[in-house]
């Protein structure tokens, strides 16, 4: 009997069945739907976060309190003993690096704003007069803060799309005053709506002289100092230098990234969760799986005669595999196929929402599965049904 | 319906002409604790062409060797040669084959595949020969034909009579030219019309040269072979020709006016 046949056979026992063969297929097609869904929010979001380091501006060196080079036991972050950095720490880093290489000292927090009777919960990103450096803002209207206003303390505060969208729809913001935790501050600008960020939503946020946050948040720690380097050369000596600097200080309880390990670091932890999300469908395709083959061999006792006719006319041993094999496989491959197709529309729908992205590995991934476990899952009853005693199976009530 | 049919009176047969031969066969099986003995040395020729029926009560172990000879079922001890090849050393895949091509089964229960209409139930065998599509149609075409059901070739086994479904059997049974067909209480659940139409195509495949083996409790059902083996406790009791052979064909009148004139 040919490859042909068997389909033929497999198709028409499968049609037989429409509505168990659907929920059958239900289970597989939820399991790479929700790979494929996964696997594209996971790539998605991956795909942006590394857009927005590498959108950053170029020869950008970061530095965080706490040790996270060794691994865990190191002493790792959040530890009591950890010290943050200060002000004071980037205005040393500043004078021994030499002025030809800026450095920013950034503090972030949470802030309530208010301005007449709107409210609004967001997030405050603060750095010194090299802010523009780091962050790159396109300025709709106003102004950024000027360094005479760090050193002041300056109430002045730079506004986001979504904040300025809410708090002062329809009018320029620039000049306005807001109060922010109870402080008033001066509107000086605002930028223009640009999407996530490395710093978060960087619309839904607010940008001021670090000396204000710090005063606002109430401490004297600076979450991270970024350092740009003047030339892409300078990146690997300037790293040892910061090392130099800060070592006396605080021992190995800090780190210093270059940009590029920055980005390695977010996109390690990235891939991980997206296998992870991935390895979460992948169960729910294992579900799937069995489901096959629970219905299988439902399907191969409830046949018993007929695979016992069919032996007595000649079928051999693997007519009958093959037979049951197909049928388990087309299965799994048409609900594969189906699978991806949600999956991938589900995926577009949700980028309305979060960044996703359906990439040819996840859908050859999620197909190859799926076919696979048809074959894995169908070929326990498969050989069940072949391995039937034509007599037994012809009594076989 | 065929007409014609060679009521010559076959000479004897000879050796070589064998066709199936179970050579002290035995079947035991294990229920439990309990061994049950369903045939104890059974030696049985049959010779190719002639028309044998296998009778016996219930328990005698008739349907076991119909099985055993039909390849269906291994006996325990004892060998079953057929065409002058041993097959009981065969590999299940081997039997198949020899099924596949040599014998032809008839049940009591007519065995067709539900779903699946009665051109592609005698088309099965072929699938399984490797015969391709085209042929494969034909000579199931040819089949039913010769059964006369060439108008129901579309119809599935649950919109065709008792008769009909068992003529389908027929033409699976002969449709890969078997040497041997196997009939297994062929006309049990048929009524009287149905039945007599059954075996007069029974006799009519024996009439072109098909070996017949009938297996039945019923005498006259019995008798439309040239010779019969009773069967008792799993031995072989008596085997003798018969006198007086029933020709299906002639009773057909008969049966149909005892039926009440119902055509089937």
């Amino acid at each position: 009997m040919n490859f042909v046949e068997s389909i033929r056979i497999a198709l028409r026992a499968l049609n037989a069945n429409k509505v168990r063969s659907a929920l059958t297929m239900l289970g597989v097609i939820i399991g790479v739907a929700a790979v494929i869904l996964l696997v594209a929010i996971g790539t998605g979001v991956q795909d942006e976060i590394t857009g927005s380091i590498e959108g950053l501006g170029s020869n950008l060196i970061f530095v965080f309190a706490g040790n996270f080079e060794e691994g865990p036991g190191g002493g790792g972050p959040g530890g009591s003993s950890v010290r943050s950095f200060s002000i004071e720490d980037a205005d040393l880093l500043q004078r021994r690096l030499g002025s030809e290489h800026a450095v920013v000292p950034v503090v972030q927090g949470p802030l309530t704003l208010r301005v007449g009777n709107r409210t609004m919960r967001t997030t405050v990103a603060a750095a010194n007069e090299n802010a523009g450096d780091v962050f790159s803002a396109d300025y709709v209207g106003g102004r950024g803060y000027r360094r005479s206003e760090v050193s002041a303390s300056a109430r002045v505060v730079v506004i986001g799309a979504t904040v300025r969208d809410r708090l002062f729809p329809n009018q320029d913001p620039v000049g306005q005053t807001m109060s922010i935790n109870g402080q008033r501050f001066n509107v000086i600008g605002h930028v223009a709506a640009q999407g996530g960020s490395l710093t978060g939503d960087q619309d839904n946020q607010v940008f001021m002289p670090i000396t204000a946050a710090q005063r606002l948040l109430g401490t004297t720690d600076v979450g991270l100092i970024a350092v740009k380097a003047a030339t892409a050369d300078d990146v690997e000596i300037l790293q040892q230098r910061i090392r130099q600097v800060l070592t006396p200080r605080f021992g190995d309880e800090f780190s210093v990234f270059s940009q590029e390990q920055t980005l390695g670091i977010f996109q390690q932890i990235l891939g991980t969760l997206t296998f992870m999300l991935a390895g979460i469908a992948g169960i729910s395709l294992l579900v799937g799986g069995i489901g096959i083959m629970n219905i299988m061999l439902v399907s191969v006792s409830e046949r018993t005669r007929e695979i016992g006719i069919r032996k007595a006319v000649g079928a051999r041993t693997y007519d009958i595999m093959s037979q049951f094999v197909i049928e388990a496989v087309t299965l799994s491959v048409a609900g594969g196929a189906v699978g991806i197709a949600l999956g991938a529309i589900g995926a577009q729908i949700l980028t309305e929402w979060v960044p996703t992205e359906v990439t040819v590995w996840a859908v050859a991934l999620a197909f190859t599965f799926s076919a696979g476990v048809g074959i894995f899952f169908g070929v326990y009853p498969a050989y069940k049904a072949s391995r039937l005693d034509p007599i037994e199976a012809l009594r076989y009530e | 319906m065929p007409e014609s049919a060679n009521r010559a009176i076959p000479g004897p047969c000879d050796e070589t002409r064998v066709v199936l031969e179970a050579r002290g066969v035995s079947k035991c099986y294990h229920l439990g604790e309990v061994e049950v003995h369903a045939l104890r040395g059974v030696d049985l020729s049959i010779c190719e062409g002639r028309m044998l029926s296998l009778m016996g009560p219930s328990g005698s172990g008739k349907s076991t060797l119909m099985h055993i000879i039909g390849l269906l079922d291994r006996p325990s001890e004892g060998s079953v040669i057929v065409e002058s090849e041993e097959v009981s050393a065969m590999a299940p895949n081997e039997l198949a084959a020899v099924r596949n091509r040599r014998i032809g089964f008839v049940f009591q229960s007519f065995n067709l595949l539900s779903r699946t209409t009665a051109l592609a139930n005698v088309e099965l065998p072929l699938v399984y020969a490797g015969v391709s599509g085209t042929e494969r149609s034909r000579r199931a075409r040819a089949a039913l034909e010769r059964v006369g059901l060439g108008d129901r070739m579309g119809h599935l086994p649950n919109q065709l009579s008792g008769g009909q479904q068992q003529r389908v059997a027929i033409a699976r049974a002969l449709v890969t030219e078997p040497s041997i067909v196997l009939a297994d209480e062929p006309t049990g659940n048929l009524d009287s019309v149905s039945g007599v139409d059954v075996m007069t195509i029974l006799q009519d495949l024996n009439a072109h040269g098909i070996t017949v083996v009938l297996v039945t409790h019923d005498d006259t059902v019995a008798r439309h072979a040239e010779r019969i083996v009773r069967l008792r406790d799993g031995r072989v009791v008596a085997d003798d020709p018969v006198a007086d052979r029933i020709w299906a064909a002639d009773r057909r009148d008969e049966v149909v006016e005892e039926a009440g004139g119902v055509q089937a």
